[in-house]
């Protein structure tokens, strides 16, 4: 079981709380937990990556076991403890503005 | 009797203001998508329970809202309110407009002018505009940042570009606004469904007469000093277009600086500015029932984007334009310096016409004596981006 954490405008747009939990079968990857995560809440298409290159959004940033995972490839394996669901992965709006 | 509902949308959410045909009292519901921009939104004339509502953000982008009971629920298309999402496949792409790259255009689309001159890709930004179909409230067309027309049949679940608009030969010519190479008006003919009048910042209007295969410019008259060529082909700042549905071939235009009138449909402009304190502008609108009655606020200048004189005016015309008379009943006269934008104007269709603005202020404004008089309806919301306004049996 694999841990996510939306940032609220997601949480709203997907019905959801802050945390919402999925299955993921094979190696748990960003790509991995990304797809789960959109096939079970659809409406999230295209908030976190571009639809085409599936690509990051430029002001979203991944998080977990207090690393920045962000400009990691996206099937690069995540942390044991994501994959294991003792530690959540984090999708966070970066701080933009002033 | 009849009602009237006003669509707001804001830097920080949507507003839905509701009264009745004498429009005193208003109720007021919102923020809807609290904390989103929302560009425009604008309810189906088939069937005015159908609104569409373009969501925007610079963290996660694009999201298209429908309600089908008046703006009392929203979801958005192929993601149905209140339903727990069901595993699988991935269903909504509501929000996905990919331009079109495969050639059906006879042309590779791959860029358009850049601010220094040079070629850039096109990227989809956000939506600005939403037209619904006059006839059918499942089709509705898009105007998007960078400049492209997208088109669904299906209620808003998934979108086609008519990409012979981007695919017309003076399309690597353009380049963008101050604000984004936005396509921000989109007029459909109620005489003939064929007949689509568009504009972009910064290229300047466009017709089709095919339902959307074939464009061409329609600039001829427009005088632009702050382009290369003054009257080039494209290349002018065209900020919004009007028309009356009773007399489709009449256009108004509100360009960066003019005040322009066409008689033939945008074939041949001519300038109208006349007698304004300053013709530098975003809104214009007309009359619902005066087809020579049209409506302007004229700001400062484009280095300063906001009334002049610091008194908030809308000015009308009664003539077609070149001759105008400021409105300034109930509307601030002093002290004040707002901005109105593009698609912040709006006319309803009672028997004594009703004329709705928003402001960068956060006011809206209604009149329901064709402008004599003004009223806000609200006076503290987000920056206002947009204003529609449907009339109510």
């Amino acid at each position: 079981m694999i841990r996510v954490e939306l940032p609220q405008h997601l949480r709203t747009l997907a019905h959801v709380g802050r945390e919402v939990t999925l299955e993921v079968e094979g190696p748990v990857t960003q790509r991995s937990v990304l797809d789960a995560l959109e096939a079970l809440y659809p409406m999230l298409r295209g908030t976190i990556r571009d639809h085409d290159t599936l690509k990051r959004r430029a002001f979203l940033r991944f998080f977990a076991c207090e690393q920045d995972l962000s400009h990691e490839a996206p099937d690069s394996p995540l942390p044991e403890a994501v994959a294991s669901g003792k530690e959540v992965f984090l999708i966070i709006g970066a701080i933009a503005g002033g | 009797m009849s009602r009237v509902r006003v669509l707001v949308g804001t830097r920080k959410g949507a507003f839905i203001l509701e009264s009745d045909g004498k429009r005193e009292k208003w109720d007021v519901s919102g923020p809807h998508f609290s904390g989103w921009e929302l560009y425009h939104l604008k309810g189906s004339p088939a069937d005015p329970n159908r609104i569409y509502a373009s969501q925007t953000s610079g963290w996660f982008g694009q999201i298209i809202q429908r309600s089908d009971d008046g703006g009392k629920t929203w979801h958005q298309p192929g993601t149905p309110a209140g339903q727990a999402p069901e595993p699988g496949p991935p269903k909504a792409v509501s929000n996905k407009f990919v331009y079109d790259a495969s050639g059906e255009s006879g042309k590779p689309l791959t860029t358009h002018q850049w601010y220094d001159g040079t070629q850039h890709p096109w990227e989809f930004k956000r939506v600005w505009h939403l037209e619904p179909s006059l006839s059918d409230p499942d089709t509705v067309y898009a105007g998007v940042e960078d400049a492209a027309i997208f088109r669904s049949t299906d209620g808003g679940e998934n979108w086609k570009e008519l990409s012979g608009l981007r695919g017309h030969d003076t399309g690597p010519k353009w380049q963008p606004g101050a604000g984004g190479m936005c396509l921000h008006t989109i007029i459909l003919d109620p005489s003939n469904p064929q007949r689509i009048v568009i504009a972009i910042s910064a290229a300047g209007a466009f017709r089709s007469d095919d339902g959307g295969k074939s464009w061409k410019p329609i600039n001829k008259g427009l005088y632009s000093k702050y382009i290369p060529n003054p009257t080039a082909e494209v290349g002018h700042c065209v900020h919004h277009i009007a028309m009356n549905p009773k007399r489709p071939g009449v256009l108004f235009m509100q360009k960066h600086w003019d005040v322009m009138r066409s008689d033939d449909a945008g074939d041949s402009w001519r300038e109208v500015s006349g007698n304004l304190p300053t013709d530098f502008g975003f809104v214009i609108d007309v009359h619902s029932h005066e087809p020579e009655t049209i409506y302007v606020v004229p700001i400062k200048s484009d280095g300063e984007h906001f009334v002049h004189e610091g008194k908030l005016r809308v000015y009308r015309s009664r003539t077609g334009g070149n001759e105008w008379e400021a409105l300034t009943k109930g509307l601030p006269q002093e002290n004040c310096y707002v901005n109105v934008l593009r698609d912040a104007m709006a006319v309803d269709t009672l028997d004594k016409c009703g004329i709705y603005f928003g402001t960068s202020g956060g006011q809206v404004y209604a009149s329901a004596d064709a402008g004599d008089s003004w009223n806000p309806i609200v006076r503290d919301l987000p920056a206002v981006l947009s204003v529609e306004v449907q009339t109510l049996a």
